[in-house]
């Protein structure tokens, strides 16, 4: 008898700790593979925030650019760069035959003219002086210096020709070569060339997106919510609307963006690729998300403090806003800023309305032609060229950033304004 | 008040029948409230009291499947009429529940309440008199006049309880109507609650259900004891617990059930 009771305690014993060791591991197993999907993106993507200049002297000299000697502001505007640019960068190798300059003018990106333009206009008593000028290094380039680029391997399999390379280690070696914080990755919209690509109209493209979806989910869903839970009678029908809500929080967000696709672009004829149709179009997944929230905490406002105002002769319409709503607000704002983080990490919906369209201008309102974040992270990720590899990565880490300020914000509602009932 | 020797009848309930769902709560009830008195029902818990209360104010009205039968005579006015406006009645006739529950807002928005969604003050100052009256007339000025703007739920539960009456008082309603105000109190807080229950009574007919055969001995001049849904006695209160009539009350005034 007292052997068994000894048997049954050991194995009670050995089965929790076996069940603690299953659990810490679980946990480890998680945190380790977090930790290598963060490290990866890190590592990849840090270098896109520093971006290559060569510095290269430029004659500015007012004859070639069909200047006269004190030219006007429009004048300097009109004025002909394209000669004073690209003799500068002949200028790096004085011997150069006409192949070898084609190679070196690739050695910058083509913005190199309207960069050298910008120097003058911005001090123009350079005029008829020789300065150095920063200029954007090429993707490829930029990748050598940053040391991701394979310089092993044969000539003909690589973009970044023996010529060039001889020439950019010598300039490396002037110390004509730098790196500086690569502020162009914000503030540029997308473009074909990795070294002159931003985030500047998908960012702009997802805050436009997630306002218009706010504007229209909020108030739809909290008058929604605040209808059902308190004013609507308890009844099969209104069951049944309960089961739908919760069902089309399950519903895939492709098939929302079919419904954009064939409803708000084909039927309404909204402008295509614009945060307007992308905005409905999320508000739609957002919907039963805010709805929910606002239901539960309205749920958990307790029945004592509707039934004080009713009864101090509050009508159910006062009772409702000035008591039950404001105090439902914090959790309703906490579960709307969780649903806009979802809808802007969505990517299917946005593709199908098609605001993966290549959009080389920063929009300047909802009607306007964008991309989005997680959406400039696809386009770049099927793009070839080395440069874009860590701006996927750049890009993934602004996106991530951002969900984390919001999920930030959503915590602090939460735990600053939300009422205690004990 | 008086009239002839004998006090007003405030409110009349005749046959009222109270079911929630099918189930039959209150039985044929008949009961007559008289003005400036306090009047205590008492009675085993499940038995209707707090039904038989919620009646008076309409606040049954919540509960989808309650229904009430019968009649309700206020003023000479029947309440369960479909002409009655609740919130008009509930102006007349506040409510103070069983566990405080003050507005989760500061103590003078707790008091203003009322009087705001009714109209009754014109001004700041207005409001402000009436906010102190009815703090003094609940005895909480004392001790909160200086932290009015601080939240309601900081105070203890005695004093939230006082706080939950001074606002029912805010409205100047005829009557009060009581829910066990003092089952989550401790009893110096239990002790300050009569006091203040026998002063209000000069101004407003009070109604008060309690589970405490003491406190309605101490603070009621009328009582009615309940049992299973029906109004077995109801008289005044010497009588009820010197000599009652039936001998369901005797065994519950003498604690043998309940
Ligand atoms: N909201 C409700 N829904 C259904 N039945 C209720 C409800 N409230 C009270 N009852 C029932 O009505 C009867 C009387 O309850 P109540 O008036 O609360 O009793 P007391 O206040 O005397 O303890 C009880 O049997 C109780 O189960
Ligand atoms: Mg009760």
């Amino acid at each position: 008898m007292n052997k068994n009771k000894e048997k049954l305690l050991a194995k009670r014993y050995s089965s929790e700790k076996r069940f603690q060791f299953l659990g810490k591991s679980a946990i480890f197993m998680a945190l380790l593979f977090l930790a290598i999907f963060i490290f990866k993106i890190f590592s990849t993507g840090y270098t896109a925030f520093q971006k290559t200049w060569l510095i290269v002297p430029v004659n500015f000299d007012a004859e070639t650019m069909y200047l006269d000697a004190n030219p006007s502001k429009e004048d300097l505007e009109e004025a002909d760069y394209f000669e004073i640019s690209l003799q500068s960068m002949f200028n790096l190798d004085k011997n150069a035959n006409e192949k070898q300059q084609n190679e070196l003018k690739k050695m910058v990106s083509y913005f190199f003219e309207r960069e050298i333009k910008q120097e003058l206009i911005n001090d123009p008593s350079l005029l008829g002086k020789t300065k150095d000028v920063y200029i954007t290094a090429s993707d490829d380039l930029d990748q050598v210096f940053k040391g991701n680029y394979p310089r092993d391997l044969p000539e003909n399999q690589r973009r970044v020709t023996d010529y060039q390379l001889k020439i950019f280690d010598q300039l490396v070696e002037q110390g004509k070569v730098e790196s500086k914080f690569n502020l162009s990755f914000f503030t540029y919209p997308d473009s074909r060339e990795a070294e002159l690509a931003g985030i500047a109209s998908s960012f702009m493209g997802s805050i436009f997106s997630i306002l218009v979806c706010l504007a229209i989910a909020f108030p739809v869903a909290v008058l929604a919510a605040i209808y059902l839970e308190e004013f609507a009678p308890k009844n099969r029908f209104t069951d049944f609307i309960e089961v739908n809500i919760n069902n089309l929080a399950a519903v895939p967000s492709i098939v929302f963006g079919l419904l954009g696709l064939g409803i708000l672009l084909a039927v309404f004829q909204l402008p295509r690729s614009t945060p307007l149709v992308g905005g409905i179009t999320l508000s739609l997944m957002t919907l039963p998300t805010i709805i929910i929230a606002c239901r539960a905490s309205l749920k958990a406002v307790p029945p004592s403090i509707r039934e004080a105002a009713l009864a101090m002769g509050a009508s159910r319409m006062q009772t409702t806003m000035h008591h039950t709503v404001p105090l439902s607000m914090p959790g309703t704002l906490s579960g709307t800023i969780i649903g806009l983080a979802q809808a802007l990490g969505e990517t299917a919906p946005l593709i199908l309305i098609g605001m993966v369209a290549f959009v080389n201008t920063i929009p300047g309102s909802p009607m306007d032609p964008a991309a989005s974040l997680p959406v400039q992270i696809y386009i770049w990720a099927e793009s070839a060229e080395r440069g874009f590899v860590e701006k996927v990565s750049a890009c993934i880490m602004v996106l991530l950033g951002f969900l984390i300020v919001m999920n930030l914000f959503a915590q602090i509602i939460r735990h600053k304004f939300e009422k205690k009932w004990s | 008040m008086r009239k002839n020797g004998v006090n007003m009848i405030k409110i009349s309930a005749k046959n009222v029948d109270v079911f929630y769902g099918k189930k039959q709560a209150l039985f044929n009830i008949n009961l007559d409230i008289e003005e400036n008195q306090v009047t205590a029902l008492i009675g085993p818990s499940g038995c209707g009291k707090s039904t038989f209360l919620r009646c008076l104010n309409r606040m049954n009205d919540v509960i989808d499947i309650c229904k009430v039968q019968g009649e309700i005579v206020i003023n000479d006015f029947n309440i369960n009429d479909k002409g009655c406006d609740v919130v008009r009645l509930r102006e007349k006739i506040g409510m103070v529940f069983q566990k405080p529950n003050p507005f989760p807002k500061t103590l003078y928005e707790n008091i203003s309440y009322g009087p705001t969604i009714h109209g009754m003050a014109q001004s700041k100052q207005e409001m402000d008199e009436i906010v102190e009256t009815s703090l003094k007339k609940a005895a909480l000025w004392e001790e909160v006049k200086d932290r009015l703007h601080e939240p309601g739920t900081g105070l203890s539960g005695g004093q939230q309880q006082r706080l939950c009456i001074a606002r029912a008082i805010s409205v100047q309603p005829e009557v009060i109507l009581m829910d066990e105000p003092c089952s989550a109190l401790d009893p110096i807080a239990t002790a300050q609650i009569e006091e203040l229950i026998d002063e209000l009574k000069k101004e407003h007919t009070i109604i008060i259900v309690t589970h405490s055969m003491a406190q309605a001995a101490r603070v009621s001049q009328r009582t009615g004891f309940f049992h299973l849904g029906e109004l077995i006695e109801h008289g005044s209160t010497d009588k009820i617990f010197k000599n009652p009539d039936n001998t369901k009350t005797q065994d519950y005034i003498t604690g043998r059930f309940g």
